[in-house]
């Protein structure tokens, strides 16, 4: 099972996932990327069904391109979070996505930011989120740890604590974990937390 | 579990002597885990008119989408807000519209009508309305919160007393029941 899970500090965003593809009892990869990009500022971190998953980010990247495009602007991080709610709920009762969201976001008028949005289309402005088996552990982690106004060294050491719970309290705990922050300066990846490393294959 | 069930909550509303009172908890959960404790579950149409949603939280939040662009609509067209046995019936028509494939909330409505005469009402998923003179209840602590309301009420009360009445007969609902609760929002208007 996916965990996803996130924060909110001083004045940035951390969103983290692992990194399992995982079909049944077969571990595809361990180096699957659930963080999306959505644009300089926003992050997009999703679980549940892979192809759901890869094909709904993608689905709201290009969306939210489209409309900095046509009106010269970027969506803010809460218009990205109702767009995308709308997305889910609309499709809910015809063709359901089984994916749960977790977008972080850095405006310069309102600072960082956090958006819960279940499966279903619940959507809720949050200051710590989590999804997946892991989340009982993150979030009781995070519940315990968690203060307002975190330094980024702070919170990165609450992530740690949480990936290290996760790892040593799931029965079937991801290996591989990725970071990422979004602050003024923009969305990107903090760091990876491996403890299987994937051999590179050579491209052809 | 069944689909109400799903996210928690607790509403009610209370008439008063010229004054009405809504309120309702703060837990948004999932099933046994609980997510946030600040969510917001009443919402104000206009001045004189608010609507609680309980019940799942997706739909509430669409139902809720689609009441204000449909009262800005009629605010548009009449120049004037809604009254709220409008109101009632415009959310009752809304969710019958959807009667097989409804919406999983139960609004309650609360509002001053002419001459700031207190309204109250509360209807199922399908909306069959329930109008009443003293007190509304909806949610996963509905049964809680009737016999709480029931003992707690008196009629024609102050708005000061009608507060704490709400808030003492909320309080000690939500802490019967495991889905709901977090404190409350009280609207008194």
């Amino acid at each position: 099972m996916e965990s996803v899970f996130g924060l909110v500090g001083a004045d940035f965003a951390l969103v983290v996932a692992d990194s399992s593809a995982v079909h049944s009892i077969l571990v595809h990869k361990s180096n699957e990327d659930k963080i999306m990009v959505l644009d300089s500022h926003k992050l997009l971190g999703a679980s549940g069904e892979s192809g759901d998953r890869a094909q709904f980010t993608e689905y709201i990247q290009k969306n939210v391109a489209l409309y900095q495009f046509r009106n010269g602007i970027p969506l803010t991080t809460a218009a990205a979070a109702n767009f995308t709610r709308g997305e889910l709920a609309t499709a809910l009762r015809k063709n359901p996505y089984s994916v749960n969201i977790l977008m972080a976001g850095y405006d310069k008028e309102t600072g960082p930011s956090l958006y819960y949005i279940d499966y279903i289309a619940s959507l809720h402005k949050v200051e710590k989120g989590a999804f997946g088996y892991g989340s009982y552990f993150s979030l009781a982690m995070m519940d315990r740890h968690y203060r307002k106004d975190m330094t980024v060294e702070e919170a990165v050491e609450l992530v740690d604590k949480c990936i290290i719970e996760i790892r040593s309290r799931l029965v079937v705990a991801p290996p591989n974990f990725v970071i990422k922050i979004v602050d003024k300066d923009g969305a990107r990846e903090y760091a990876w937390r491996e403890s299987i490393k994937d051999t590179s294959v050579p491209t052809a | 579990m069944s689909i109400f069930e799903y996210n928690g909550s607790a509403l009610v509303a209370m008439v008063g002597k010229n004054c009405f009172a809504i309120a309702s908890d703060r837990r948004l959960g999932v099933q046994l885990q609980t997510v946030a404790t600040d969510f917001q579950r009443i919402f104000k149409i206009h001045d004189k008119l608010f609507v609680g949603l309980s019940g799942l939280a997706t739909d509430a939040q669409t139902l809720y989408q689609r009441l204000v662009f449909r009262h800005k609509l009629y605010q548009l067209r009449e120049e004037r807000d809604m009254k709220p046995e409008t109101f009632a019936s415009l959310v009752s028509a809304i969710l019958y519209e959807k009667r097989f494939g409804p919406y999983f909330c139960q609004p309650v409505i609360a509002g001053l009508g002419d001459e700031d005469k207190p309204f109250i009402c509360t209807m199922d998923s399908i909306g069959a309305k329930e109008l009443a003179k003293d007190f509304v209840v909806a949610g996963t602590a509905s049964e809680s919160l009737y016999g709480a309301c029931e003992s707690m009420f008196k009629p024609d009360m102050e708005p000061e007393e009608l507060f704490e009445t709400i808030s003492q007969a909320l309080l000690s609902s939500v802490d019967r029941d495991c889905l709901s609760g977090w404190g409350g929002h009280v609207y008194v208007v």
